[in-house]
């Protein structure tokens, strides 16, 4: 089968998550679809499989046009999508969830559905029985059932969404030789969306990256780390030259601290972070920066290890007595966490005052004053969803304490443009020159060596510390957030 | 900004009048004349000033509870428990008037001081269990609702029985000291207890409006996440939204066995703390209207039973015409905002990217990233 985007545009309110995108691909073709969160591949996907319209452009089927929006049609057309979370119901078995939204003609009768399972679970290798029950199996078996029930509604092209995060290294390793072994053999199409260098590496014979919501290029495999990097994050590292600051002693100090998520184990990883040092923590998503920065700010306990702050021992401790203590913290999703829709600016400031009773004309004219301080437009009685991401992060500096002591901050400029990124900075780095010791996360590696005094590298929970980010290049840190260990 | 007031005004009566015409409809399929049924709806509540006490009595444990709801609805929890809260406050109530033999005016406050702390600690139990054990407000509710009705009626047919024998219909009455007096014979309200619930109504008022608690309720009710980063101890407002409610609706339950009956009752709360919970619902948690909502609807709950011996109509009608009220009130509320609210929200500054954004990868945010 023969499978062409043409043009395919796509927008939410302001931001273009696809532009203009378009692509050809061919049965037996294994190809990796790159990007960092938010890059845009998700929506292609999702364009593609049929859960959502695009805004314009066609999808060809061997030269006919699909009709867009309706997943079902898509299925029917041959392409289906395995979700991150498998589409399955938990309490049934492997059979009755294999038999289920099987084409109107073509039900099998259980005993066959039963027979064909064995059957090609042997041949792939899957380690799948038709009478388990869903909510007893790995998340790895359920991607295997999913599959086999995609290729037995006839599907000609697979996407796959993330099929890495969650299962362990040998269900990897069946997962891709049964799709290598589907391309030769019946020459399927497949498409492996990941942000993960090492899994399109491994599978994929061709990669296209989008960055932005573009497609930004392409690369017939193989290919190294670094060049993919590149691709991914763009322009090459250019350093500034950036104000010394006296460090003060240690702000906070983790001690061979362990921390797990769902996705990604830290084991044993010690960090000192002295007052008016700042720290950029750099990876591709999910590879540990995210729980390291979080348990910092008291909001993931650490399962071994200990947190000190300016020495006293907060282990354990929940996020208001590091609040306390002068930890601040900031998430990636500011409206999600951080900020409240429905709450006005006048509001989110009382929030972070004391007092029982408030005197609202007062606090009006103090949030005046904040606004004015930190150029952001909007009035005290603005919702504060009604202001633009940059305002809203401006804004969000407007709310930090006085005194912060530590500042751990998620993509603090997220969203913004370079203006806004730079001013957003600024604060931080008068901050910093009161004694606040930063650490932050960004997908954006030149402001990670632009910032940092020390740059953490997070591989699958991994990390490699650099002390030295003036002799950095791209190259070598590319090379760490693939997972090359230097 | 005075545009939408009137408009929303506006929306009020017009989803009253529809919902008249429809109850209208309904009599008339049974052959009766709507102005007949509701004139003497009308007389049932206001004919006289021991009608109109009457619509009082019913107002008054309703308001209690409506305003303890504005609270809990503030903090974003569904308190399915207020029930339970009422009869949690209807049993220490009835504990301390069987208890104690003390003068009316030490014994009153004595008995509603206990109420407030039965309702408030049947509150607890609820916001314990949604925050150490993840159990749900609503499910916790409904269980500790039912635990403590069917507690009640334990201690109705049990322990607490007449000693005549127990009927189970109610427990001996109290002695006249531990009960709520009436403040003259022709307007038979208890006029301490009217008093507390002109008091709590402000109370709630203000503190919704200008203390920090009341924008704490409001920060973690509308995002407990970002409340949390920004400060609010979320927990604790939490509990004590939970506490609050029930030391109104405990005040409610006290009101219902110290007054309107004189013993302690099976069904003590007669569904009001339900009635209650759609009122603060219709009236968006405004703390000024859902009093004035509320006596609308126990005007017609009172002036109902009237229906009976008028008119041979059972005096369920009322219930139907107050289905259809709320019903009309929610489609005409639905209405509106479809009409105006969005037209609004598309003229106002453009929303962040960052809404939208969560759409992009929420394949993402499913799996819990």
């Amino acid at each position: 089968m023969n499978l062409e985007l043409q043009h395919i545009n796509k927008t939410f309110g302001k931001v273009r998550a696809n532009q203009d995108i378009s692509l050809t691909l061919r049965g037996g073709q294994i190809v990796g679809i790159l990007g960092e969160n938010g890059a845009g591949k998700s929506t292609l996907m999702k364009i593609l499989s049929g859960y959502q319209p695009a805004d314009s452009g066609e999808i060809l089927i061997d030269g006919s046009p699909l009709r867009a929006g309706n997943p079902l049609k898509a299925i029917e057309a041959g392409i289906g999508m395995l979700q991150q979370d498998p589409l399955d119901v938990s309490p049934f078995t492997v059979l009755e969830n294999f038999v289920y939204g099987q084409v109107q003609g073509r039900r099998l009768s259980n005993r066959e559905a039963a027979k064909r399972i064995r059957e090609q679970a042997d041949s792939f290798g899957f380690d799948l029985d038709p009478d388990q029950v869903v909510s007893r199996l790995s998340i790895g078996q359920r991607q295997q059932l999913e599959i086999m029930r995609l290729l037995n509604l006839g599907i000609k092209a697979l996407i796959l969404d993330e099929p890495t995060t969650g299962i362990s290294s040998e269900q990897k390793d069946v997962l891709f030789a049964a799709l290598r072994d589907l391309a030769v053999r019946d020459s399927l199409i497949v498409l492996l969306v990941s942000h993960k260098l090492e899994d399109v590496i491994a599978l994929c014979d061709e990669v296209v990256v989008l960055r932005g919501g573009k497609l930004v290029g392409s690369k017939q495999m193989p290919a190294t780390t670094a060049e993919l990097v590149e691709l991914m994050f763009g322009q090459a590292l250019t350093p500034q030259a950036r104000e010394n600051v006296t460090l003060g002693d240690t702000a906070l100090r983790l001690d061979g601290v362990t921390l797990r998520d769902k996705r990604v184990a830290v084991e044993k990883f010690t960090l000192d972070v002295r007052h008016g040092e700042v720290i950029g923590f750099a990876g591709l998503d999910g590879s540990g920066q995210e729980l390291i920065l979080r348990a910092c700010a008291g909001l993931v306990r650490p399962s071994a290890g200990h947190i000190l702050l300016n020495g006293q021992d907060l282990t354990g401790k929940r996020y208001r007595a590091f609040r306390a203590n002068g930890v601040v913290f900031s998430s990636a999703g500011r409206v999600e966490e951080g900020l409240i829709s429905g709450l006005t600016l006048t509001e989110h400031l009382v929030l972070t005052q004391t007092g029982a009773i408030i005197d609202w004309a007062a606090q009006r004219g103090r949030t005046e004053g904040q606004i004015e301080r930190f150029y952001v437009r909007g009035a005290p009685e603005s919702q504060i969803q009604q202001l633009s991401g940059g305002n809203q992060q401006r804004f969000l500096m407007a709310l930090l304490p006085d005194q912060p002591s530590i500042l751990a901050l998620e993509q603090p400029t997220r969203g913004l443009d370079v203006d806004s990124a730079r001013y957003i900075w600024e604060q931080l780095l008068a901050r910093r020159k009161e004694g606040a010791a930063i650490l932050f996360t960004s997908p954006d590696l030149d402001e990670v060596v632009a910032y940092s005094d020390r740059i953490i590298v997070c591989f699958a929970g991994r990390t490699y510390e650099i002390t030295n980010t003036a002799g950095m290049t791209i190259d070598q840190l590319g090379r760490l957030i693939g997972g090359a260990v230097a | 900004m005075s545009q939408p007031k009137t408009i929303r005004v506006l929306f009020v009566l017009l989803s009253i009048g529809a919902s008249l015409l429809a109850t209208s409809v309904l009599v008339l399929l049974v052959g009766e004349n709507p102005i007949e049924v509701f004139g003497h709806i009308w007389q049932g509540a206001f004919r006289n000033s021991e009608a109109t006490a009457g619509v009082f009595n019913f107002w008054i444990p309703l308001a209690l509870c409506s305003m303890g709801l504005i609270i809990t609805f503030t903090a974003g929890l569904w308190n399915i428990g207020v029930e339970g809260q009422i009869v949690a406050g209807a049993l220490a109530a009835s504990w301390a008037a069987r208890t104690f033999v003390l003068p009316n005016e030490i014994q009153i406050p004595l008995e509603l001081l206990l109420a407030t702390a039965g309702g408030a600690l049947w509150g607890l139990l609820i916001g314990i269990l949604k925050i150490r054990f993840g159990v749900h407000e609503i499910f916790g509710g409904v269980g500790l609702n039912a635990i403590i009705s069917v507690y009640s009626i334990y201690l109705i047919a049990g322990p607490w029985q007449p000693p005549e024998g127990g009927s189970a219909q109610a427990t001996q009455p109290f002695s006249d000291y531990a009960l709520l007096h009436p403040m003259s014979s022709q307007f038979p309200v208890s006029l301490f207890t009217l008093i507390l619930t002109f008091a709590a109504i402000i109370a709630v008022y203000l503190l919704l409006r200008g203390t920090r608690w009341g924008l704490q309720l409001k920060a973690t009710g509308k995002n407990a996440k970002s409340a949390l980063l920004l400060g609010v101890p979320t927990t604790r407002t939490t509990l004590t939204a939970l506490m609050a409610c029930g030391m109104l609706a405990g005040v409610a339950g006290a009101y219902r066995v110290l007054f309107t009956y004189d013993s302690l009752r099976p069904n003590v709360s007669g569904g009001i703390g339900f009635l209650g919970l759609l009122l603060v619902l219709l009236t968006g948690m405004n703390a000024l209207w859902t009093p004035i909502v509320a006596f609308i609807f126990a005007a017609i709950l009172s002036g109902s039973t009237r229906l009976r011996v008028s008119l041979q109509l059972d005096s369920s009608l009322a219930g139907v015409l107050q289905g259809i009220l709320v019903l009309s009130m929610l489609l005409f509320n639905g209405l509106r905002q479809r009409l105006f609210e969005r037209r609004r929200a598309s003229a106002a500054p453009p929303a962040s990217p960052l809404d939208v954004q969560p759409l992009v990868s929420d394949s993402k945010a499913a799996s819990g990233e």
